[in-house]
């Protein structure tokens, strides 16, 4: 048997796990959104939804199918995808798994954004987006600009990511003082991270988005592990470092701005599906996997918020809040910190 | 020392001067030198008065309450960034009283102080622990990131009871924003017996909070008797951010800046260090709140808001001189 073979072998095991899993998972995605879409307070059958999805007009169903709960379920894909994929990559990236764009508050810099141009301004649809871009690109070249010398998360960073964070969060209640009342319950709503109100146009719109950014960010998530290696062998090993980093850095930072626009800040999702993607295929850089585990979580998540309370329809951000608080709490506990802030 | 008390006591002076002559309506000193003496003055210009000196009491009794707080605070934890924001705190109080204000019924003060106080104290207790879990050389870290995720779980439990209940949305979130506007001064009555007992808690704290920088082991060499005198000390502190909190709603960042300001004057000494903050933390919330009535004219912005903003710049600054993170 000649070292190619041996080799050959030893990569087949995990590249069929992580088959496996991908798998799973897109039947999850699938599964999770079929129970989001058909069995909610209306239910709507099987037969009957691929009827409407044909142009049948079923009087009722097709109403709560086309306008409630399908735009719903593509949403938290698209949004989960868009999260998770971005956490994902940043954690690998940056060596820490407390270094998601959520705990480092980009995400909050891009709900700032968005909040100043849709409130006080009274703009809708793209400029918000830019707006939130706007902010994410801020707070992120704040924070980064804080990176220890082998590109890796400093406790620095982390801290900073905090300062920031207050600082934004101030500016945000500041503009909830200044609108009226019907405009901050709303805005409390999507500061939540809220699916209550997606249209289609806002779905084309993160889908466009999704397809530009998550391809190419799959693609240089692959050299990543390779940076871990430290800068001067990485560089040997013909990874072009700064321009790995800057590129994932400004898709991670779109992707954010781009879903936090249109769902506001789902708390704690990029957070959550790193290192479960990370336990589902170890040892491989899994942001497509996390991305897939994003879509579930945001999924699982919002059905768990609409029905979880009979009678009150809570936004999907509350319950990633609820569940991402304490595993956040609990990394600090049982995570030995490095100085570096590992 | 005398020259920083000088400049203190004139800085206090100068914050309190332009708070009661600057605003949407600037006033003469005579005038309101005539006000406040009972010459009578025509009623729009004694209600303009009125307010500015509610707002003004209001203001210092916080910013000594939330200084004298967060150097205790930075003292017992020996991390630079201790503050009641940071660790949390402040939230801690906010989903207290929210779950007060929706379960309970609580409307007056004294029941949000109570409120405030369960919630700071639990939090506080929570913070605590799991930074002491964590290893001693990424404590600030550990610190900051154990306030952020109590912070997210109480925003979270916060949306939840708020966005389904429009009526304490809208008392909230002028909650929220810090404000010491607004409030009657007879409201600081309400707290008193609260501020007074962290008030004499924390100022007696210094010759502990010496002891606790020099290390464990040194203090229990010179005869502190560390657990007992670190208890009342941080009942201390909790005592004076839930009261602070419960009064004017979370203002950020006073009792980080104000602490360093003042050790960069006067040195490490914390029986000065807490003498001095109770003079430059009024000052500081009273500048920011008569900042906050001059940029945005004709309207105004809350006082927490500026706090936050300037003190989001200062933690950076702190930060980057705080060895060991690199």
């Amino acid at each position: 048997m000649t070292t190619a073979d041996v080799l050959t072998r030893a990569r087949r095991g995990p590249r069929r796990r992580s088959a496996l899993v991908v798998t799973i998972l897109l039947a999850l995605v699938v599964g999770l959104g079929l129970v989001r879409t058909l069995l909610g307070d209306y239910r709507v059958s099987l037969p009957d939804a691929v009827r409407i999805l044909g142009g049948a007009d079923l009087p009722g169903a097709s109403f709560v199918l086309m306008e409630s709960t399908l735009p719903r379920a593509v949403m938290a894909v698209l949004a989960g995808a868009a999260f998770g994929a971005a956490g994902g990559a940043f954690q690998v990236m940056l060596r820490n798994p407390l270094a998601s764009p959520d705990v480092l508050g980009i995400t909050l810099g891009a709900s700032a954004g968005a909040v100043v141009a849709a409130v006080p301004l009274g703009l809708r649809g793209a400029p918000v987006t830019l707006s939130a871009l706007a902010g994410a690109v801020l707070a992120a070249a704040l924070i980064l600009s804080q990176a220890g010398g082998r590109g890796g998360a400093t406790g620095r960073m982390v801290l900073v990511g905090v300062a920031l964070a207050a600082g934004l969060s101030a500016v945000v209640h500041w503009v909830l003082v200044r609108a009226s009342i019907y405009q901050a319950q709303d805005a409390m709503v999507w500061l939540s991270g809220s699916l209550n109100s997606v249209s289609w146009d806002e779905i084309a719109r993160l889908l466009a988005l999704d397809a530009l950014l998550l391809p190419p960010l799959l693609v240089l998530a692959r050299r990543l592990p390779v940076l871990g290696l430290g800068d001067d062998l990485a560089a040997g090993l013909g990874v072009h470092v700064t321009r790995v980093r800057v590129g994932v850095t400004v898709l991670v930072v779109a992707l954010v701005a781009a879903a936090t626009a249109v769902v506001g800040p789902i708390a704690f999702v990029g957070f959550l599906c790193g290192p479960i993607a990370r336990r589902l295929v170890p040892g491989r850089p899994a942001v497509g996997v996390a991305a897939l585990v994003g879509a579930v979580v945001v999924l699982g998540a919002d059905h768990l918020a609409a029905y979880g309370i009979p009678g009150t329809a809570l936004p999907v951000g509350v319950v990633t809040g609820l569940l991402g608080a304490p595993v956040l709490l609990w990394m600090l506990r049982s995570r030995p910190t490095t100085r570096e802030g590992r | 020392m005398p020259w920083a008390l000088t400049g203190a006591l004139a800085a206090l002076a100068l914050a309190v001067a332009a708070s009661l002559l600057l605003g949407v309506q600037p006033l003469a000193p005579a005038t309101v030198l005539d006000a406040l003496r009972g010459v009578p003055v025509d009623a729009e210009t004694a209600a303009v008065v009125a307010s500015r000196v509610d707002r003004t009491v209001v203001g210092l009794v916080v910013g000594g309450a939330v200084a004298l707080s967060g150097v205790v605070l930075q003292g017992l934890t020996r991390n630079p960034i201790a503050e009641p924001g940071i660790l949390g705190l402040n939230s801690g109080a906010a989903l207290a009283v929210v779950v007060g204000i929706r379960f309970l019924g609580l409307t007056t003060v004294t029941g949000h102080v109570v409120a405030a106080l369960v919630g700071t104290v639990l939090v506080a207790a929570l913070v605590q622990s799991l930074t002491l879990m964590a290893p001693r050389a990424s404590a600030p870290v550990s610190m900051a990131l154990a306030g952020a995720a109590v912070m997210a779980l109480a925003q979270s439990l916060i949306g939840a009871l708020l966005v389904t209940d429009r009526g304490a949305l809208d008392s909230f979130r002028f909650w929220q924003v810090g404000s010491v506007a607004g409030r009657d001064a007879g409201q600081v009555l309400d707290v008193l017996p609260f501020l007074a007992a962290g008030a004499v808690l924390a100022l007696t704290a210094g010759p502990t909070l010496d002891a606790v920088a020099l290390g464990d082991d040194v203090a229990r060499g010179l005869g502190q008797r560390t657990v007992l005198q670190r208890g009342s000390a941080a009942a201390g502190a909790v005592l004076l951010a839930a009261s602070a909190t419960a009064l004017a709603g979370p203002i950020a960042f006073v009792g980080l800046v104000v602490p360093h300001v003042v050790r960069a004057l006067v040195g490490a000494g914390h029986r000065r260090v807490l003498g001095l903050s109770l003079l430059l933390g009024p000052a500081f919330v009273v500048l920011a709140d008569v900042t906050g009535r001059l940029v945005a004219q004709p309207s105004e912005v809350q006082a927490g808001i500026v706090c936050a903003v300037v003190g989001a710049l200062a933690l950076v600054l702190v930060v980057r001189r705080t060895k060991g993170l690199q």
